[in-house]
């Protein structure tokens, strides 16, 4: 299993700080030589403003700008680059999606379906659009291993929207997106499937048309891409339906005193100048995925998944509680855990001092916590650039928190 | 690289002072800290103007149990006025170390549950 990862070579990080641990991919990845060089390309030959410039260097901006969108429609299946609207993050994607949706559409009785493994994200929003139009506001809770448990239940003519992560970022379930968008939409034909993939996309092959979702929300910077960059995917007819979130410069058709109109999606929704640097890179990373292939790093993320799961039961059995399901092939390479009675705070600070790197708190998922009782978790994740190298280092690293703060606790 | 789990801090979370409740206290507060679960009750009894007796109970990370067990050592014997004269400073002298921006919240927590004491 002690194979050099071959992809480090490629993420200039690692050699400014070679014995960096990296476990915390899914708040954010690290970068690839060829996002930053892409990123520098613009600003060094060609950083002028998109779509307004009559000049060469606008030109050859815009036209990098749109082949970006060419490749992330190609990258999720999608049919037409239009339906890729350029956001600043998932967050912002989601949050677009749920403004624009209070200005038409829903009605009283009408009702929003999430799920209590939900992102806040993915949560929030959706539970402030039904507070503000008094709709009904469902939540599909989970069984004890952290699937989602009977999600068709909570669905039902009147529901309007269905809002669900396709991989939760802290019990790292891959959800049955597919299947349970084919039963929704035969329960509640008008439904709107909203897909929160910003933990999927960057880990799995997700096609669109093969989910048959209406929205799907990702951002970069999870992907290997640049920070400020997100994507809001979305069926055409749908998108050309929808509000403008923002008003401003290239979103608009024609001003007058009294009335505006609005250009068609995408543009309708990318009013003002948006990431230029972000979003050029951004096709430099999607190139890169293509290359290493998407099936290889679910491989690879799979295998360090299960050797994971194992060695921290090997080494710590019943005092190491690892959250989500237990088959490694049910879940992404997401690892939440509660250590002993150890604080995640404590377990994170400690685990920094030896250069590794893990996410400690709630995840922006404080239902989840809730409902699985705990106040804060730490999570260790994965990418293509991790190996059982640094499993073995996270656990060395938890066994010197043992040597810290264990002992018995007079209090 | 240099870790704040230094000897006061473990010292102060393996063996805290005056942990638990006072049968009558003057004041009592608690505070919580919602983005990593933290809890705190703190309870104090004045006698004659001055702090006679300090207790807290709570859970959270070893930094804030022991910034509490460390405050609450601090205060006793301190007039009620001399409370309000404690500070974040105060509370970075007790542990001993610097606290990055991330764990302020942990170390001060204490310092807030005093603060909403003062107040009341």
């Amino acid at each position: 299993m002690s194979k050099i990862n071959r992809y480090k070579k490629d993420f200039p990080i690692f050699k400014n700080i070679p014995n960096l641990v990296y476990l915390d991919s899914t708040a954010s990845s690290l970068k690839p030589r060829a996002m930053i060089e892409k990123a520098q390309e613009y600003y060094q030959n060609y950083s002028a403003n998109i779509f307004r410039g009559l000049y060469p260097i606008s030109e050859k901006a815009t036209q990098e700008y749109e082949k970006t969108r060419e490749a992330v429609a190609d990258f999720i299946g999608a049919t037409r680059p239009e339906e890729v609207v350029f956001t600043r993050n998932a967050t912002e994607s989601l949050n677009l999606l749920a403004y624009s949706l209070i200005c038409g559409r829903l009605k009283k009785d009408d009702e929003i379906v999430v799920s209590v493994m939900e992102h806040h994200a993915n949560f929030v929003p959706w539970q402030q659009l039904a507070r503000k139009k008094g709709l009904k506001f469902r939540v599909i809770d989970i069984d004890d291993q952290g699937y989602l448990k009977e999600p068709l239940k909570s669905i039902n003519r009147k529901t309007k929207i269905l809002a669900l992560a396709h991989v939760s970022n802290v019990l790292g379930t891959i959800n049955p997106i597919k299947e349970i968008a084919r039963k929704a939409r035969q329960i509640s034909p008008g439904i709107l499937i909203v897909i929160d993939g910003a933990q999927a996309v960057p880990h799995l092959k997700v096609d669109v048309k093969d989910l048959n979702c209406d929205f799907l929300a990702f951002s970069a910077h999870k992907m290997l891409g640049p920070t400020g960059v997100g994507v809001l995917w979305g069926k055409k007819n749908l998108l050309d339906n929808l509000t403008p979130f923002n008003y401003g410069g290239e979103m608009i058709k024609e001003v007058h005193l009294n009335r505006s109109t609005f250009e068609a999606s995408p543009y309708r929704f990318e009013a003002g100048t948006p990431d230029i640097a972000g979003v050029i890179a951004f096709r430099a990373t999607i190139d890169y995925l293509k290359r290493v292939g998407l099936d290889k790093i679910r491989q690879h993320e799979l295998r360090l998944t299960s050797f994971a799961l194992e060695r921290l039961k090997e080494e710590f059995g019943d005092e190491m509680k690892i959250l989500g399901p237990q088959k490694a092939k049910d879940r992404g390479g997401v690892l939440a855990f509660v250590f002993k009675d150890y604080h995640s705070h404590d377990v994170a600070q400690i685990l920094a001092d030896q250069n590794i790197c893990i996410r400690a708190g709630h995840h922006c998922a404080m239902p989840l916590h809730q409902r699985l009782g705990l106040a804060s978790t730490s999570r260790a994740s994965f990418y293509l650039y991790n190996d059982e190298k640094d499993v073995e280092k996270l656990i060395k690293g938890l066994k010197k928190i043992d040597k810290i703060l264990g002992g018995t606790r007079h209090e | 690289m240099s870790s704040i789990y230094q000897e006061i801090i473990l010292e102060h979370w393996k063996r805290p002072h005056n942990y638990g409740r006072i049968k009558s206290p003057s004041k009592k507060t608690s505070v919580h800290n919602p983005s990593c679960g933290d809890r705190l009750k703190l309870e104090i009894l004045f006698n004659r103007g001055k702090v006679k007796e300090a207790k807290f109970t709570g859970q959270g990370c070893a930094i804030s149990q022991a910034s509490a067990s460390l405050l609450t050592d601090h205060v006793k014997g301190k007039k009620a006025a001399d409370l309000e004269k404690i500070n974040q400073k105060t509370i970075i002298k007790l542990l001993g170390v610097e606290i990055g921006p991330a764990r302020q919240r942990c170390a001060l927590l204490s310092l807030e549950a005093l603060k909403k004491i003062i107040e009341k």
